[in-house]
């Protein structure tokens, strides 16, 4: 192991592959760490990823990673009111469900092309301190430990990063901001491969229920619960359980795997940089708290603090100051969503069964050329003005 | 300190992001606990699959 890097990032998720790419191809010595033996797996994710927002990050489409591709999302209420978004109308927000492990691996593959290390089954155990002053890190690579300094740090270490808090960056959330989400790859079941589906109500309080699809007879079948709302460990998966019990199409399900996870649903931190240290992807808290997405938001800051961190090394200045341009480039690009979805979000998780059927059957009515947020509360103000009330501050 | 029941846990890190007192690692294979824990309960009610107890030592 080297003992001196300009660049170390932490975590070979997508937004730390993109970051390192960025940082090498940008001039920086850069290294990449991932605590697990193989990048890519085990794959905690429903794999959904809209096409549009791949641009976003300069990710070229690779058809080796795409398991499917989909016509578009399909909302179900409670009482079986479907409201359809085709991609068209969606405005290019649907798309692919993937392969998370090629594709991380494909995106860890073209930072090692910009000319970044790697270096798997290698975890960050802590920040290393001079005279209170970041100056690396503190290593263990199999079995063995090792302090590495560099002048940047990026924490793309996902939902559980501790980068930011070691580093003094506040990313503690509320329990209310949190889904704990329990999801199984499921095969020989009926679905419509064609769309991914989103089911919403008491099946799964101040969340959803995903079905992803595969290819013809498997899919990502998963939930998320509020963590506010859940009494008890494992209600995650008594409720997924219980739900996939009760489709008629799911009754000779073979299950292939399962896997937990945490995703963020707040309004976007106040701040995700200090002296030294630049957070992206899920450990900056960037997940979309409506839809759950956090692939294109992780390659998107990636790239923006890889960029910003080949600039902060030819520039010699690595401090809070100069990294605002990280800040106001990933904000410019997400901040106002997320933010609007998380108020949205906070409204939805308090809706009853029957102002779902209401409300899902009304847009399904109606249909939309252009559907975002703030259509689709316009759409419901004229029918029940009663319901937006309390949305009132978002349109 | 929480209990976790090593051959329910996933490994998922959902308790680790969460803990407000940052008091979980996970090193890949197992969850360590260290003294900033203050038995607020959050990791053993959230975790999705029940791996955790709350109260050991
Ligand atoms: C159940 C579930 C379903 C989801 N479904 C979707 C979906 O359908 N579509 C979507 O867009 N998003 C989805 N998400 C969110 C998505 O998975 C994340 O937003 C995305 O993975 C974030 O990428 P990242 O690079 O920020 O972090 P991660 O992909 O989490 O990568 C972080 C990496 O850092 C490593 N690491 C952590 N700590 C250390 C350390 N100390 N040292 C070294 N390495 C470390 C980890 O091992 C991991 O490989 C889902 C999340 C969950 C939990
Ligand atoms: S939340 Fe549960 S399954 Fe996930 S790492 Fe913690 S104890 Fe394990
Ligand atoms: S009980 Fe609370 S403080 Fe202790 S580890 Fe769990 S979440 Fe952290």
């Amino acid at each position: 192991m080297q003992k001196e890097y300009d660049v170390i990032v932490v975590g070979a998720g997508p937004g730390g592959s993109t970051a390192a790419r960025f940082a090498a191809m940008g001039g920086a010595k850069t290294l990449l760490i991932e605590k697990r033996q193989e990048i890519g797996t085990h794959v905690r994710c429903g794999e959904g990823l809209a096409k549009g927002l791949l641009d976003m990050a300069e990710i070229p489409v690779d058809r080796n990673w795409i398991a499917c591709e989909v016509d578009g999302a399909r909302i179900i209420s409670p009482g079986g009111m479907k409201f359809e978004v085709d991609e068209a109308k969606a405005g290019n927000e649907t798309g692919y469900v993937i392969e998370r492990d090629l594709f991380d691996r494909a995106l860890a593959k073209l930072a090692g092309e910009a000319g970044a290390d790697i270096k798997v089954k290698t975890s960050a155990l802590g920040i290393w301190k001079e005279n209170g002053k970041i100056v690396g890190l503190h290593l263990i690579s199999n079995g063995e430990k090792h302090d590495v300094r560099c002048k940047i740090i990026i924490g793309a270490d996902g939902y559980e990063s501790q980068v930011g808090r070691w580093a003094g960056i506040d990313t503690t959330i509320a329990d209310s901001d949190i889904m704990t989400c329990v999801q199984y790859r499921l095969t020989n079941i009926q679905i419509d491969s064609k769309y991914t589906e989103f089911y919403a109500g008491s099946c799964a309080p101040g969340g959803y229920i995903w079905v992803f699809p595969k290819n013809e007879n498997t899919a990502n079948v998963g939930i998320g619960l509020g963590a506010h709302i859940v009494k008890h460990g494992g209600e995650p998966k008594e409720y997924l359980d219980r739900w996939i019990a009760k489709q008629p199409g799911m009754k000779n399900a073979v299950q292939l795997d399962m896997v937990a996870g945490g995703c963020s649903i707040n309004a976007p931190l106040d701040s995700v940089v200090c002296d030294h240290v630049m957070l992206v992807g899920d450990a900056a808290r960037m997940i979309d708290p409506m839809t759950g997405g956090g692939i294109a938001h992780a390659c998107m800051s990636g790239m923006q603090a890889g960029k910003v961190a080949a600039d902060a090394i030819k520039a010699k200045d690595y401090s809070k100051q100069f990294f605002q341009t990280y800040e106001k480039a990933w904000r410019g690009k997400i901040e106002e969503k997320l933010f609007r979805n998380w108020m949205a979000t906070e409204k939805v998780q308090k809706l009853s069964d029957e102002t779902f059927d209401k409300l899902i059957g009304l847009l399904a009515e109606v249909g939309m050329e252009n559907i975002s947020v703030f259509n689709i509360l316009k759409a419901i103000k004229d029918r029940y003005p009663e319901l937006v009330k309390e949305f009132e501050d978002l349109l | 300190m929480p209990v976790e029941n090593v051959n329910k846990c996933l490994h998922c890190g959902l308790c680790v992001g969460s803990c407000p007192n940052n008091a979980i690692f996970l090193n890949e294979v197992r969850l360590e606990f260290n003294e900033d824990c203050t038995e607020c309960g959050l990791c053993s009610r959230i975790c999705p699959v029940g791996a955790l107890t709350p109260g050991g030592k």
